[in-house]
């Protein structure tokens, strides 16, 4: 993309303009995430730099704010909180948007418009009008405070990026795979797991990651519909960030960074290798 | 080979229908009785409804209307993958995710068998299609034709009795085509499998089948082994569709038994084979091939009428000599002669004098 010798001065202008504004928003979206991390080994119970660690003195480091994550019962309630409802959510999450892709896709369904954007909704809809709508509904239920109130939210959050990616996958599926799956004798159940599952799994792994990730993030419809007994992680930091401002936040954000990044990068790892699978790419 | 009988029909349609949107019926009444081992292929142009037949067969698309019935059972309300038919698609259809071995070992796992059962059954039927090597690769790693094969073998590892095949070859290059042609030809021949085939190219459908059927407008125009189709059409699309064709429009003058003078346009009268007329007066379409044209008086036959020709333009095409003649107001009158020793080239403007047998020349209808 280098300029070309016969740009005019427009052209040059904004060719250096366009590469400042991308600098720019990356600055912006990247540095608040990046700053934490160092700032997480700070040694004392600062959220700023300390002159001592500016002049990068082995001193002004440690570990004892993850030292305290990891002993302090708080924190540790609220990881496991947050291990014991994640994984559940996206299993409920994957299992439904998967099985609302593969049903959208056929043509034959009624309204299949108006169906998919109900179910996207709460990817649109301001999520505090979720979790108050939610609130409400689940203490009639008597599911507001319990752990499957919490996975159930958390799952109907998780549906909508699972739904997305596999459709995106359904778009590029060769329909008469199926039909050839029927005409050789197998029944649709057979032909869902041997033949479209594998070719959509991509899209799925995708779709489980972010709604993995949704749940694992999530504060807003957690404070609503849980309870003290369903602190999550990112409630507990909510809270220490009010009422006990401790550097262990630091500590717990780059750890969620870290784990967020290994998820993605599992991902992409996981695409490329299906690609190959497929031929799509020289193996 | 050819079976008419309805009774011993292995597949039989009857009085079927049907339509997508509830108004326009894309198959109109089609019936049709295909004998067991038979090589029957319904050849069209798009949208004439011999796909849509075919997905019928198979249990893809269900009829609106009559019955379809695979070895005297109705199989209207049977799905798909209870039908045992084999099928070869029109872009193979092959599973990306399996290799060649999984992908025909498939059908067979489906069914159940044993495990030595299936890889010697996998084995013989790669082996049918030279591909024997080729059971670890995948299909991204095969050509089109290699592809082709392989999607063959699938469809016929777990030995069903009717196989069909839609547009199989369409993908291919010329000469891959032609080849695979014989191929599939001499399987069917080999295996006494039924067939039924599906492809918009006549001369694929001339050389294979023991019988064509040739659709248009939802209907069977005519059904007739490839010899009599193109020699004998029973109406002007199929003289038209199959083959080339020259036409010249004109109305009967008389009949009498299988003779008939047609008027042309222009005044001139010929000699014709009534087809598709039925009186005097009736308007007509005189179809008469290219080959059958003859301008040399020695082998002209005796007591025809003959027309007066011009030479507008004279092709060399190596084996045989193409000659576009203006005959009797026609400016696209095709003449073909082998390219022989005593052969002689015409040039443009030299005026002749056709003729021909009046048995190739079909009065058909005016349509």
């Amino acid at each position: 993309m280098a300029l070309p010798p016969y740009a005019t001065t427009g052209q040059r202008v904004w060719f250096w303009t366009f590469r400042a504004i991308c600098v720019a928003i990356i600055f912006f979206l990247i540095m608040p995430i990046l700053v934490v991390i160092p700032l997480s080994f700070n040694a004392q119970n600062f959220f700023t730099f300390t002159p001592e660690m500016l002049r990068f003195e082995p001193g002004a480091y440690s570990l004892r704010h993850y030292q305290d994550f990891f002993t302090n019962p708080d924190w540790q309630a609220a990881l496991w909180n947050s291990v014991r409802i994640a994984p559940v959510a996206t299993l409920v999450a994957v299992v439904l948007g998967t099985l609302a892709a593969v049903g959208l896709s056929q043509s034959h369904v009624p309204f299949r418009g108006t169906i998919m954007a109900i179910l996207i909704s709460p990817m649109i809809v301001p999520l505090i009008i979720s979790a108050a709508g939610m609130y409400f509904f689940y203490s009639r239920l008597g599911l507001q405070g319990s752990y499957w109130g919490v996975v159930l939210a958390h799952a109907v959050l998780g549906i909508p990026f699972v739904i997305i990616t596999v459709t995106a996958t359904l778009v590029g599926f060769d329909k008469s795979l199926v039909r050839a799956a029927a005409n050789m004798g197998a029944g649709p159940v057979r032909t869902f797991f041997k033949v479209q599952m594998p070719l959509i799994l991509p899209g799925v792994i995708s779709g489980a990651l972010f709604a993995f990730i949704t749940s694992f993030d999530e504060v807003v419809v957690v404070l609503f519909v849980g309870s003290a007994s369903q602190k999550t992680l990112p409630w507990q930091m909510f809270i220490g960030l009010r009422e006990q401002i401790s550097p262990t936040i630091l500590a717990v954000a780059t750890i969620l960074v870290a784990i967020s990044v290994a998820l993605l990068t599992t991902l992409e790892l996981l695409r490329r290798r299906s690609e190959k699978l497929r031929g799509m790419s020289p193996g | 080979m050819a079976n008419e009988r309805g009774d011993a029909a292995f597949v039989a349609f009857e009085h079927v229908q049907k339509s997508y949107d509830g108004e326009t019926l894309v198959v109109k009444d089609l019936n049709l009785n295909i004998g067991k081992g038979e090589f029957l292929t319904m050849l069209g142009p798009s949208g004439s409804g011999k796909t849509t037949c075919l997905m019928m067969l198979a249990g893809f698309e269900t009829a609106t209307h009559g019955e379809i019935r695979l070895a005297g059972r109705p199989i209207n309300s049977v799905p798909p993958h209870k039908r045992g038919i084999g099928m070869v698609f029109q872009n193979y259809a092959l599973f990306p995710h399996m290799t060649v071995g999984e992908n025909l070992a498939f059908p067979l796992e489906v069914r159940k068998m044993s495990k030595s059962e299936i890889e010697s059954k996998v084995k013989r039927a790669l082996d049918m299609v030279q591909m024997g090597a080729f059971a670890g690769r995948r299909p991204a790693q095969m050509s089109g034709g290699q592809q082709q094969r392989i999607a063959l073998a699938r469809a016929l590892v777990f030995e069903p009795e009717l196989v069909l095949m839609d547009e199989p070859l369409g993908a291919l290059d010329k000469q891959l085509r032609e080849h695979m042609q014989f191929e599939i030809k001499h399987l069917h021949e080999r295996l006494g499998v039924t067939v039924v085939y599906v492809t918009h190219d006549q001369s694929e459908a001339l050389t294979m089948s023991d019988r064509v059927a040739v659709f248009n407008d939802g209907r069977i125009q005519q059904l007739a082994p490839p010899e009599d189709l193109y020699e004998r059409p029973t109406n002007s699309f199929v003289a038209q569709f199959i083959g080339e064709n020259n036409t010249l429009p004109g109305s009967v003058e008389a009949i009498s038994g299988d003779r008939c003078t047609v008027k042309l346009t222009d005044g001139s009268v010929i000699d014709a084979l009534p087809v598709n007329v039925s009186k005097p007066g009736d308007r007509t379409l005189v179809s008469i091939r290219p080959e059958r044209v003859e301008f040399r008086d020695d082998r002209m036959p005796a007591d025809t009428h003959k027309l007066e020709a011009e030479v507008l333009e004279f092709i060399y095409m190596g084996d045989s000599f193409r000659t576009r003649l203006r005959v009797a107001g026609n400016d696209n009158f095709i003449m073909k002669c082998r390219n022989a020793v005593d052969q002689r080239r015409l040039n443009a403007g030299e005026k002749v004098v056709i003729g021909w047998n009046v048995a190739d020349c079909r009065a058909l209808d005016a349509a």
